[in-house]
């Protein structure tokens, strides 16, 4: 399995953690990721925000360099993934569109090719008995509760490898690690987003109602996809009893043995290493 | 212009102006047809900025409708949605309120009407100044933008701010160096473009 791989520009900064685990774990199963040379933001909640056109020019040049490459592309951040696919599906609808994209980027896109999440393509393409195959330390005892937020499922006529409403592919995964998880009201439930400088209250009541919801359900961690959600998530609990949000691919890498795993929870604001440790994972 | 009283809640009512050609510019600019909503509810019930707003996303379709314009354009709803495409998800006529929220809030800028949650659109102005210097977002710089621009910060803000950022430079989760790609004029000219049809 090979890739036009986008890793966008949270993975090279604030969730570091999230990128290096993505390439490793892709590493281990065998998809092979060949970075879209030369990429660039792809404009997140702003572009769209802004300016119609810049929400799709910026997706649009990327998706053009990686159909030179032939390939389809791969993206792990959640939001990074609906703005990509979004500029990609409207393409292969209209010919107009492609034509004024051609015009914005100074460069064809003939949407020929897909744009996939990681989840979507570990879970539903390479299967997860190739998951459990690779797993060396079960994460057995670890209670989770899988975080979908908004992106990875809707809008369903743009993202639709899961349920909107009640998602599973994670759940699954999670499962297949060795992990319990824990059946929750909140997995796709908004964070709020990028409100966090202009709003942080607002942010801070969605947060900590999700927080309170995994932890009722009984979870020790939440799992998330996304960059945003993380940081909205991780950087601002406040109190003793913090709970640890951790990126599924942080969690694949422990149970597949990965060394040095422990350079990306080192990132976390909210340390899981308490929790791991009691469950002998590290 | 016209003079229409809606109620906003069962015991209040308002006078306010209305243009007829509101609905069909909203219309036209977002391809969001919003004649066919019929006050369900549902996106308000699953809308979870709702209780922040001051008119709910039924009652921004409903204004929209009646083509009451300056209602809309000066709500707190069109800079608070938070986008997050649960309306559209479960609307039983799959109106695209988050577009729709788009299409509002870029007429408001682009008409000058003053925003009345100003931070929200600094926000995403500053969020935006990166990428257009270097390609890919620039975390400090966007966040020393906002703080300059939106001077909402109290001083116990800015501390509590300030030291999360330490805590993520300690861990380095931010980058001091800004990104840069390579082909920037690409990045350049695709503003211009996208930018020209805007005006400021
Ligand atoms: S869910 Fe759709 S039809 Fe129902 S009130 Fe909202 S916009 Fe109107
Ligand atoms: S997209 Fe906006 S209006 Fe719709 S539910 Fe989400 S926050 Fe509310």
């Amino acid at each position: 399995m090979k890739y036009a791989f986008y890793p966008g520009c949270t993975q090279e900064s604030t969730a570091e953690e999230f990128g290096s685990s993505s390439k490793a774990v892709c590493q281990k199963l065998g998809i092979e990721l060949k970075e879209i040379p030369d990429w660039n933001c792809c404009g997140a909640s702003s572009g769209h925000f802004l300016n119609d056109e810049l929400t799709h020019a910026l997706p649009g040049r990327n998706l053009a360099i990686a159909e030179k490459q032939g390939l389809d592309t791969l993206v792990v951040c959640a939001a990074c993934y609906l703005r990509l696919r979004s500029t990609q599906r409207e393409a292969k609808e209209s010919p107009e569109f492609r034509k004024r994209l051609a015009e914005l980027i100074d460069m064809p896109y003939e949407a020929k090719y897909e744009v996939k999440h990681l989840l979507d393509v570990v879970v539903n393409d390479l299967g997860l008995e190739e998951v459990s195959n690779r797993v060396k330390k079960p994460l057995k005892g670890l209670k989770l509760a899988a975080y979908y937020g908004c992106y990875l499922v809707r809008p369903p006529k743009i993202v639709a490898f899961d349920d909107p409403e009640n998602p599973t592919t994670m759940d699954r995964l999670l499962e297949s690690l060795g992990a319990e998880v824990v059946d929750w009201g909140g997995k796709v439930d908004c964070c709020g987003g990028s409100l966090v400088l202009s709003r942080t209250e607002i942010v801070l009541k969605l947060t900590g109602d999700l927080i309170k919801g995994a932890r009722d359900a009984g979870a020790e961690a939440m799992v998330v996809a996304c960059p945003m959600c993380h940081s909205n998530l991780d950087t601002r609990q406040s109190g003793k009893d913090r709970l640890p949000i951790l990126y599924f691919t942080e969690l694949m890498g422990l149970a597949f043995g990965i060394p040095k795993t422990d350079s990306w929870f080192k990132k976390h604001l909210v340390s899981p290493f308490n929790l791991l440790k009691s469950h002998d994972l590290i | 212009m016209q003079l229409t009283s809606v109620s906003v809640t069962k015991n209040e009512s308002r006078q306010l102006k209305s243009d007829p050609l509101f609905r069909e510019e909203v219309e036209a600019l977002s391809g969001v047809n919003i004649s066919r909503c019929y006050q369900c509810f549902t996106c308000t019930l699953g809308c979870p900025v709702a209780y922040a707003m001051d008119y709910r996303p039924n009652q921004i379709i409903r204004l929209c409708q009646l083509g009451l314009k300056d209602a809309v354009l000066g709500s707190s709803t069109i800079w608070i949605c938070a986008s997050c495409e649960s309306c559209v998800t479960r609307c039983p006529n799959e109106i695209d309120i988050p577009h729709l929220m788009d299409t509002l809030h870029q007429i408001a800028l682009r008409e000058g009407v003053p925003p009345k949650e100003p931070a929200v659109p600094i926000f995403h102005r500053a969020f935006v100044e990166p990428i257009r210097r270097f390609g890919r977002q620039y975390e400090i710089m966007m966040t020393v933008l906002f703080i300059l621009k939106a001077r909402k910060f109290s001083f116990k803000d800015l501390r509590t701010n300030a030291s999360l950022g330490l805590n993520m430079m300690k861990r380095r989760k931010l980058k001091l160096t800004p990104p840069l790609i390579k082909n920037l004029a690409a990045i350049e000219e695709i503003f211009e473009k996208a930018e020209s049809g805007e005006q400021k």
